[in-house]
């Protein structure tokens, strides 16, 4: 296996950056170029990252991430209420507390491997969820999610006169298009670490242990330090994404710790390609924006959609893919899932991996056309991944 | 593996200008996209020359609470029809005083958006902020749960745009988590307990033991508080206070304790589902053929409507609660907005849907009489804002909590329906003076108008 050079790695992360700064422009053609929306990418990118360093290259499949997720929110809008809007301190500590939970729910899960591994992490998520949900209520406030109230004591903060305080960057609001940019810089440097993380040695030992635990421990190594770690960095990477959340929107409800949400993350990676770099992220993209906008959908709006169709074509297009939309996002959702996993079982990217393969021996075969044209801007990124 | 490295190091030596270009274009970007959306007298959605103005409708279309939210959108679609000028006019014929002119809003025609909260704070956000965002509606209104309606409330406060609530019946929504952005015409939990107390006194006695179950969230927990001050004020004893988990589906482990308890009323701070399982998982149990301490078993829903009725059936006969509204009323503004609703659904509104519906046009109203969609203006003319024919006799926007005073149902499940829809008898119309509260008991701050 040939290492590529830290140069390639380099090209890889300015397109990446560049793809994921200008994502509102090529986002608005398809109605998701909306900072809500695109924080959203941002923040479960970063989850599903953080994830895939775990599931990916170890393959321990965590059921239970979410917890990570929900302690990171709940730490952040603390934060928020006892120190200061500022967000920095809130992401730190989330992602210190998120850490510890992964050490403390790390050490005794992976005493077990495959199938009880994925039980007890799923075990603690449920047992985290309904602590939060009903006992712990006078941290959490249970079901109706922890706000943030004037009375708070934020002790680094001015007292505020002119009703409740926004969760800022040094002055600068972290709503809207700001709050997006904030969580794009941080999935950019998330995605940073995770390629330098998929290319070092430690890297290599945790696909080690993927390929054959049994075998790595035959030559010397203790593999539960690794693991252990690895578990740790990518529920840390959820703590951070559950910061996230609450810096753009300074709530946390318990829900973000459910059994669903954890296993939200699970069809992101699954979805998109587990142990590739990019696919978790493109997983991740195509979860929310089913969520958001195809259940959003109405008949009025795509008898618009279709509107460049003969009108008895269009009533029964509208009529069909209606069934599709709105409330039957989560059938929608389903279908694409099952076909992914049963046609490409690599996920999406496998697909656009196939497909610009295809693309290249047509021009190959066509020796005339300069094939440099065809090249596709997620090419490197791709070469490099399948290294 | 070799062709591949090959083809990417060609693309990072002849790409570098293109990368330095996209590296550029997006350094700039923040330059493009967070401009002032501040500027003077201007704020957020604001129509200024458009024809039309768009109003987010955001309901629970899944879970617990999603028959109501469904009727809701069916009053929604109403009122925006009604303000636009379309169909029978329905209420605004009654509504006094009336600003409308039946062309839309200040001669814009409303439009509406609409989202799914799911009943969750966390969706029902993403779902509204998709709206604020996205769609660039002017108000937001809806919502079936209290936990959901503070939630979007203090979003929406957040973000300068009116939240018109829909069915929430929390103290803390106009309480200590009520906000300058925040309407709510919808009764309250305080108000329920204030209405039922008499008529408790005299079916029931003083000499009671009360078992509460309740649903485990910002709802729940105020109304449980309110009936228990009510009745612990009657004389009666409070023998347990249970919570349990929206949308639970199964209650007979909370059930069977009750059995033993010694309990001889059981109060079901529940709503929608919820209360129809466990009631109806009440019923199966035996509890209303019981006799403790030589009295009847009795089971209070201190809230519930007339579409819980529905999914409730035979057991909810003779149960004693309380309503903000019910299809049934004589006045001119039920009968007129039953009819419209009734011709073009084929069936008689929901209590959720005539707050629903109500709460729309008085927006509008508001925006009419300002003469601006600038909200805080707005606000200010909702701010005590007095009304009648809306179905609630004379009723008023208290300008210290944005609460709506008004009369109080207090109903009994019907023992013989005359039809299908008929199935709440109102026992008593609770004047105004007997549940009105002063606003500063509850706590919390409104917040500024200028955000």
């Amino acid at each position: 296996m040939s290492m590529p050079s830290l140069r390639n790695d380099w090209v890889v992360m300015a397109i990446f950056a560049a793809a994921v700064l200008t994502a509102p422009i090529w986002l608005s053609p398809v109605g998701a170029g909306y900072p809500d929306l695109l924080q959203k990418f941002a923040i479960f990118g970063l989850f599903a990252i953080g994830f895939n360093i775990l599931f990916g290259l170890t393959g321990y499949l965590s059921f239970g991430h979410a917890v990570f997720l929900g302690v990171g929110s709940y730490t952040a809008v603390w934060s928020f209420k006892l120190l200061t809007m500022n967000v920095l301190p809130a992401i730190a500590l989330s992602i210190l507390v998120a850490g510890i939970f992964a050490v403390v729910i790390g050490y005794l899960s992976l005493r077990r491997s495959g199938i009880y591994f994925s039980i007890l992490t799923l075990a603690f998520a449920q047992m985290s969820y309904n602590l939060a949900y009903s006992v712990l209520t006078p941290i959490t406030n249970g079901e109706t999610g922890l706000q943030l109230t004037m009375q708070d004591a934020r002790i680094f903060d001015e007292p505020t006169t002119s009703g409740l305080p926004s969760t800022e960057l040094f002055g600068m609001s972290m709503s809207g298009y700001s709050g997006f940019y904030f969580c794009a810089v941080l999935l950019i440097i998330g995605f940073f670490i995770s390629l330098r993380i998929f290319r070092s040695p430690f890297g290599l030992k945790l696909l080690a242990i993927k390929s054959n635990q049994t075998r790595m421990r035959y030559t010397g190594f203790n593999t539960k330090p690794y693991l252990l770690a690895a578990f740790i960095i990518s529920g840390m990477y959820a703590g951070l994404a559950g910061s996230l959340m609450a810096v753009t929107d300074p709530l946390a409800g318990a829900e973000r710790m459910q059994w669903t949400a954890s296993g939200e993350v699970v069809l992101m990676t699954i979805l998109g390609g587990v142990g590739t770099l990019i696919g978790p992220l493109l997983g991740a993209g195509i979860i929310k924006y089913f969520e958001n906008i195809f259940s959003a959908l109405n008949p009025g709006e795509l008898h618009q959609i279709f509107s460049w169709l003969p009108d008895w074509l269009e009533n029964i297009v509208v009529a069909i893919s209606s069934e599709f939309v709105g409330d039957g996002w989560h059938m929608t959702l389903g279908l694409s899932f099952m076909l992914v996993v049963i046609f490409l079982p690599g996920g999406v990217i496998e697909g656009v991996g196939r497909a610009y393969t295809k693309i290249r021996t047509l021009l190959k075969s066509d020796e005339a056309n300069e094939s440099d044209e065809s090249v596709l801007e997620p090419e490197p990124v791709l070469s490099a991944e399948k290294e | 593996m070799s062709d591949n490295k090959s083809k990417t190091s060609e693309l990072s030596r002849r790409g570098f200008i293109k990368v330095g270009a996209a590296a550029l274009t997006a350094a700039s970007m923040p330059m493009f996209f967070v401009k002032d959306a501040w500027a003077a007298k201007d704020f957020r959605n604001n129509p200024g020359t458009a024809g039309s103005v768009k109003f987010g409708f955001n309901v629970p279309q899944s879970g617990a609470y999603a028959d109501e939210g469904a009727d809701e959108l069916r009053a929604y679609k109403l009122a925006v029809e009604h303000i636009n000028g379309v169909g029978d006019g329905g209420m605004l014929n009654t509504m006094k005083p009336l600003s409308l002119k039946g062309n839309g809003i200040l001669g814009k025609k409303v439009e509406f958006v609409t989202g799914d909260t799911q009943t969750k704070s966390d969706a029902a956000r993403a779902s509204a902020k998709r709206m604020i965002e996205k769609d660039g509606v002017i108000m937001v209104t809806g919502g079936s749960s209290s936990g959901v309606a503070v939630a979007v409330q203090g979003l929406c406060q957040e973000m300068g745009i009116i939240f018109m609530a829909g069915l929430t019946h929390s103290n803390d929504t106009t309480g200590k988590d009520k906000r300058r952005y925040g309407f709510r015409h919808f009764f309250n939990a305080y108000m329920s307990g204030a209405a039922l107390g008499p008529v408790l006194k005299k079916e029931m006695g003083t000499e009671r033991k009360a078992y509460h179950l309740t649903a485990d969230y910002t709802w729940g927990w105020t109304q449980e508080e309110s009936i228990k001050n009510t009745t612990e004020g009657l004389g009666w004893k409070t023998t347990a206070t249970v919570k349990t988990p929206v949308g639970a589906g199964d209650f007979s482990q909370y059930i069977t304790p009750v059995l033993n308890s010694g309990a001889d009323v059981l109060i079901l701070n529940h709503y929608g589902k919820d209360m129809i399982n466990s009631l109806t998982q009440a019923v199966q149990f035996g509890l209303r053929d019981k006799q403790v301490n030589g009295k009847n078993f009795e089971i209070i829903v201190p809230l519930f409507s007339r579409l819980m009725a529905q999914g409730a059936g035979e057991n909810i006969k003779g149960i004693l609660g309380t309503t903000n509204w019910n299809w049934a009323l004589e006045d001119e503004g039920s009968k007129a907005f039953v009819k419209s609703f009734g011709a073009k659904y084929g069936q008689p509104p929901s209590m959720a849907a005539h707050t629903t519906y109500v709460q729309a046009l008085l927006y509008a109203n508001a925006c009419e009489a300002a003469g601006s969609f600038y909200p805080p203006e707005v606000i200010k003319q909702l701010e005590g804002f007095k009304f009648d024919g809306m179905g609630n006799g004379p009723t008023e926007y208290r300008a210290e909590d944005h609460q709506c005073f008004k009369d109080v149902l207090v109903v009994r499940g019907n023992d013989k329906p005359t039809s299908q829809f008929d199935l709440l008898k109102v026992e008593q119309v609770v004047p105004r003076s007997q549940v009105e509260y002063d606003a500063k008991i509850f706590g919390g701050e409104l917040g500024p108008y200028e955000v």
